[in-house]
């Protein structure tokens, strides 16, 4: 129990007519990176609010570090760091100085030392006198990063941190929050980008508020039972579009030259390939998560 | 667990929102000059007391003594005389409003007078608007004592003299000038927009722009965002209040004759009560236009009811009940008391604690109102 970051139980909350989270139950180790995923509306957002106080829960229970989530919402805000998906730093102070004001809220003892470590930990030290409104989307997220870490919390919270960022600053805001896991903080991070969800220790899937799946990667896939198979040629797209309206077809996307389906149904879709495959060259292929989240995306979608 | 309120926080904060007033320099010019020009535009544009209001004078005949009432209503310095042609004339004049007065002498004026018949002479006034007309026709009663001396000595009968006579000092302004009682009037009123429109932003500011969600993620107290988003505008205010008051003595002539220090200490509870009342707006309004809309509503009773376009004793009860609600009113009365009468601490103190208690629940109510969750 005291391993747990998080440990909520019948987490619920409703909006107007509605339900936005329903009886979510959600564990998160001390030092686990979680990934957060699901489509839009599913949830996400609402949880990691409830999760640090900014909504009240309207039923469920449990910690978050250790504080009951529904009574110590202020013990809880003081060791959580929280990056919020639209960039939420005051664009008409410099980096420094939003950084500068984030240590002075927190009461941090070593404030110029600390904030002069985030900035560089964060190689902000060029762009310190930089108002934050000028920089790129990258830097701020950088920036919202460096704030969200600065006041050393136990518990991470991203929302969709990378939303809009290139490939490049991508990788790099991974490896950054790889090297704070190393030294103890527990992620909970929301994307939609399948690369970043292959780097979590485990994968939690929301829909409709609901967890539908969790575990690691390869668990969530092994578990999924999809069948994928790849087929390669000239006439990928003319075959994926015949494909996709085929009974016992989830998912049929193109890559390039090769054309990945997959489904539940093993035989539905060896029947399929037979008689709408073209002249491709199919070979069956492990599914990867993305077909395990086009599925789960394309079921929620048919209102299963 | 340090829930509890935070000085540091608080400088925090403060310093926060003051590079960001002092980034905005575009607002921070409008904020400390445009007090200034509404004062020189209002100051120098209300007159209460007009002057060389358009008359015009109908007379059948050519009469001695019409010609000695129109010179005397001219030297009044009332009314503005030009001579009509017929009834017509008079009646669109009055009509479109480009005669304020018509002057209608009878037939025979001139013997029926001689004769002590005591003839009238009938003035059609414009009263749409009483105040306009009021001090001209006061003036009338000495236009009839200067028509006196053309008469005939036999009609010269020396008035009865009356049992006693009133004397009448003006004090505080003994030549009764208007812009001894506009100006400091409108020093509060300048005060008051430049004062509760600056707040209204205040927390709609933090929310269109987002940057709310994160602050209140952080270990903010509601009283610490506040204090700090009041407190940089009351210096912000003090600098707009020493610029309007050297100003007003500059070019209106304006006397200080109570104690400075007082008036400033006094003049910091409207201050705080205004930029409290703007982030309470600002509070509870979804976004920044709201919250305008909310400010303007208070700028009619603050106008209406003060005391400053009309006077407030002549106001119904309820309604000074009700004006006294504002801080406006007292700051308006502190304000005309500590500059024109030269009062002490004794006479306004029963006008600073309204104003206090103001300030004081407002910011108590915005403090509540203050939500720490997105719900």
């Amino acid at each position: 129990m005291s391993e747990a970051a998080i440990d909520v139980r019948g987490l619920r909350k409703r909006f107007g007519g509605l339900q936005v989270v329903e009886g979510l139950d959600l564990t998160v180790a001390e030092g686990e990176i979680c990934g957060f995923l699901g489509a839009n509306g599913s949830g996400k957002t609402t949880t990691i609010r409830m999760l640090c106080g900014l909504l009240k829960p309207d039923g469920g229970e449990g910690h978050c570090l250790g504080h009951d989530i529904l009574r110590e919402p202020h013990a809880i805000r003081r060791q959580v760091g929280y990056m919020t998906q639209r960039f939420s730093l005051y664009e008409d102070l410099t980096v420094a100085e939003n950084l500068d004001f984030v240590a002075r809220v927190y009461e941090m003892p070593n404030r110029r030392e600390a904030v002069r470590r985030i900035l560089d930990r964060m190689e902000l030290g060029p762009r310190r006198d930089q108002l934050a409104g000028q920089l790129s989307g990258g830097w701020k997220q950088r920036l919202a990063l460096a704030a969200c870490v600065l006041h050393e919390p136990k518990l991470l919270l991203l929302d969709e941190p990378t939303a809009g960022v290139d490939a490049k600053a991508r990788r790099e805001f991974w490896d950054l929050i790889h090297d704070m896991a190393v030294e103890g903080l527990t992620t909970l991070v929301s994307t939609h980008y399948m690369d970043e969800a292959e780097r979590c220790k485990r994968i939690v899937y929301l829909a409709r508020g609901r967890i539908v799946v969790q575990g690691a990667a390869a668990t969530v896939v092994a578990q999924s039972g999809l069948t994928a198979f790849e087929g390669s040629g000239d006439d990928v797209d003319r075959v994926a579009v015949a494909l996709r309206h085929s009974p016992g077809v989830e998912a049929a996307a193109v890559f390039g030259r090769a054309l990945r389906v997959a489904s539940l149904d093993r035989e539905a879709l060896k029947r399929a390939i037979e008689t709408r495959g073209g002249a491709l060259v199919w070979r069956e292929v492990e599914p990867r998560l993305d077909d395990v989240f086009i599925h789960m995306l394309s079921v929620q979608g048919k209102g299963g | 667990m340090s829930n509890a309120f935070s000085f540091p926080r608080l400088i925090a904060l403060l310093r926060k929102e003051s590079i960001q007033i002092l980034r905005d320099k575009l607002t921070l010019r409008i904020i400390i000059l445009v007090p200034m020009i509404q004062l020189f535009l209002f100051g120098y544009a209300i007159n209460s007391d007009p002057k060389h209001l358009p008359a015009g004078l109908l007379s059948i005949e050519d009469s001695k003594y019409t010609r000695t009432i129109a010179a005397a209503l001219t030297n009044s310095g009332y009314y503005e005389i030009r001579v009509l042609r017929s009834e017509t004339e008079a009646e669109e004049g009055l009509a479109r409003g480009e005669l304020m007065f018509v002057i209608e002498t009878p037939p025979d004026f001139d013997r029926a007078v001689d004769r002590g018949e005591r003839p009238s002479v009938l003035i059609d006034a414009d009263a749409t608007d009483p105040s306009a007309i009021g001090n001209a026709v006061a003036a009338l009663d000495r236009v009839v004592a200067d028509l006196d001396r053309d008469l005939p000595p036999i009609r010269q009968i020396a008035p009865p003299a009356p049992p006693f006579q009133f004397v009448l000092h003006a004090r505080y302004n003994p030549e009764q000038l208007t812009v001894l009682n506009v100006v400091p009037g409108l020093i509060c009123i300048v005060l008051l927009f430049s004062t509760l429109f600056v707040t209204t932003m205040a927390i709609t500011k933090e929310r269109e722009r987002g940057t709310m969600e994160n602050l209140l993620a952080m270990p903010v107290r509601p009283i610490e965002v506040m204090i700090a988003k009041i407190a940089p505008y009351v210096i912000i205010g003090y600098i707009q209040v020493s610029l309007i008051l050297v100003a007003a003595s500059l070019f209106f002539g304006l006397p200080i004759r109570g104690s400075v220090p007082l008036l400033l200490g006094a003049l910091g509870f409207f201050i705080a009560g205004n930029l409290a009342l703007g982030v309470t707006f600002s509070t509870i309004s979804a976004n920044q236009m709201q919250a305008v809309q909310l400010a303007q509503f208070t700028l009619m009773p603050s106008f209406i009811l003060s005391g400053f376009m009309f006077p407030f004793r002549g106001m119904p009860v309820w309604a000074q009940w009700l004006g006294n609600l504002f801080p406006i009113t007292h700051a308006m009365r502190i304000v005309r008391a500590l500059l024109l009468k030269g009062v002490g601490w004794s006479e306004i103190a029963p006008e600073i604690w309204p104003m206090a208690l103001f300030a004081v629940v407002v910011i108590a109510f915005a403090t509540l109102a203050y939500r720490e969750t997105l719900d």
